[in-house]
């Protein structure tokens, strides 16, 4: 049964990969990539890191996926003129996978044959019968590695703030709808009843 | 028969009439709790509502149900057909599927998973996809309004709910909903729930999943006076009744979660009576009357005031509320209240 669902979930993940390159529509490639992630999500799940997996559905298909969505749907991309310079940039493109492969391939093997990777995960895994993936991963981020947690944190807040001061314009002239003083409004000062007599107005 | 039901597929079959099971108690559910929200909103009204199908009207949702789905199902001639049609299906069976973690009882549950709260969440996160690509897929301006302000809605309030629960989290010590009722149990019964002491964290949950299901007073997705029905302008029949029974499943699901996280699910306010699934259910169909009483009650919010209410009012206080629970927890502060991870390990 894991070996089928195992297979199941690769072969999507990889298929919609693929699809995500080749589709015609960037609404559709979009779509695609979030059946990837599903299905590496899935993967994740059959690995036995179910807060990963679930951490990859809420992070990238809940939130990062959306933005693409949005952004893809409202910008007015001509995506038929930039694929047309495919051909050209094929070859770099293969390249850099290429590069990303043996990469990967060098991270792998030293993750399964060094001495110092092979200490560190005996030294840092507890048993899986003992504590649930959120524990440890908590025990792990928040004791040994609380620092590390702690300066990727700040650098994703500097990143948003950074993001922030760039892109924000105060205009003036504008009408801004100011929240408390429509809530402290008093109704008795601010509507007045008139009697109007017929055919005079006021 | 005992070595069957061990076998692969003996357990696919169990897993599977289980969640046939769950699904089929929920809908008829859904069918009376459609009666019942129309009826409290008449009564509030001072109308009658629906009295004309079967007794007392209980038949009206049948007879809605049977007249959405012999209508035609009429596609616009731009839209993209494949998206269009898949949009109410991921909207009708997203909130099926978190079904599976909710605990009903001890061991009443389909899935009992360590990380059930995150699983909740990354499927409701999944939600916004059924709106987007439907209001992108009916290739029409309406509808892509609506589902571009849903989504930021949806969005925004899940931020909102996640924060909220933390509190709730550091007190159970577990991320499994069993063991979060199971924290709650305790000599003084109703008092020994989590909504005594994470009590502003209640206001702040229901307020928030009103806005994530997109309930009135929040329900600016199909705010019928701007935008005819947000994201579901161009859907008929079957397709639309698959949006409004996922919407109302969620609404359901609410309820469920609420009574899970802060009312101690299965277990029985007085203590010395039995805890079970009928507290359980009982929980759920108190709070989803007191959902049908806010729709009845409260005017609908001005969209700029939601978005408002969300990111400056409920993210800071819940944030703050988990840095307070953070220091109760940790030093046992009000009796040990907030420090019960004894069970969760």
């Amino acid at each position: 049964m894991a070996t089928f669902s195992f297979y199941l979930f690769s072969i999507v993940a990889v298929l919609s990969g693929f699809l995500v390159v080749f589709a015609r529509s960037p609404v559709h490639s979009v779509l695609w990539l979030i059946l990837a992630f599903f299905s590496v999500a899935g993967l994740f799940v059959l690995l036995g890191a179910e807060f990963v997996a679930m951490l990859m559905l809420i992070v990238y298909v809940g939130a990062v996926a959306v933005l693409f969505l949005f952004v893809v749907m409202m910008l007015d991309v001509d995506f038929a003129a930039l694929r047309e310079g495919m051909a050209a940039y094929l070859p770099v493109g293969l390249l850099i996978g290429v590069i990303l492969l043996v990469q990967l391939g060098f991270v792998f093997g030293a993750w399964e044959t060094t001495d110092i990777a092979l200490a560190q995960r005996a030294a840092v895994t507890p048993s899986p019968a003992e504590v649930d993936n959120t524990a440890a991963l908590g025990a792990l981020l928040y004791t040994k590695y609380i620092f590390l947690f702690q300066a990727a944190g700040l650098v994703l807040l500097v990143a948003m703030i950074g993001a922030i001061v760039l892109t924000h314009r105060k205009r003036v002239g504008v009408k801004r709808q100011d929240v408390l003083t429509q809530m402290y409004r008093d109704p008795a000062r601010a509507v007045e009843l008139k009697d109007v007599k017929p055919g005079q107005g006021i | 028969m005992d070595g069957f039901l061990d076998t692969g597929f003996g357990i696919f079959l169990i897993v599977l009439l289980q969640c046939l099971a769950v699904t089929v108690f929920i809908l008829v559910c859904l069918a009376f709790l459609m009666y019942a929200d129309r009826k409290i909103w008449a009564a509030v009204q001072l109308r009658r509502g629906p009295n004309v199908v079967g007794p007392w009207g209980l038949m009206q949702s049948f007879a809605d149900f049977l007249k959405y789905i012999v209508k035609e199902i009429v596609i616009p001639a731009g839209a993209n057909k494949p998206l269009f049609l898949l949009a109410p299906m991921i909207s009708f069976v997203l909130p099926v599927i978190v079904w599976a973690v909710i605990p009903w009882a001890p061991g009443w549950v389909i899935s009992d998973m360590n990380v059930g709260i995150l699983f909740i969440f990354a499927i409701s996160s999944l939600h916004v996809y059924a709106i987007i690509i439907g209001g992108w897929a009916s290739n029409s301006k309406y509808p892509f309004m609506g589902a571009l302000r849903s989504a930021a809605q949806m969005i925004s309030y899940e931020v909102s709910l996640g924060l909220i629960i933390v509190g709730v989290l550091i007190s159970a010590g577990s991320l499994n909903l069993s063991r979060i009722v199971e924290a709650q149990a305790g000599g003084w019964g109703l008092f020994h729930w989590f909504w005594l002491p994470h009590l502003p964290m209640v206001v702040l949950f229901f307020v928030s999943s009103l806005a994530e299901t997109n309930r009135p007073p929040f329900d600016l997705p199909e705010a019928e006076s701007e935008l005819v029905a947000g994201y579901q302008v161009e859907y008929s029949s079957t397709p639309f009744l698959l949006f409004m029974i996922g919407e109302l499943m969620s609404v359901f699901f609410m309820c469920a979660l609420i009574s899970v996280l802060f009312f101690g699910g299965w277990l029985s306010p007085i203590p010395g009576l039995p805890d079970g699934a009928i507290w359980m259910f009982a929980k759920m169909v108190f709070f989803f009357f007191i959902f049908a009483m806010v729709k009845a009650i409260v005017p609908r919010y001005r969209y700029d005031q939601l978005m408002r209410i969300g990111w400056k009012v409920f993210l800071p206080m819940s944030i703050g509320w988990v840095v307070l629970v953070g220091f109760f927890a940790q030093y046992g502060w009000f009796w040990g209240a907030y420090q019960r991870w004894a069970i969760g390990g």
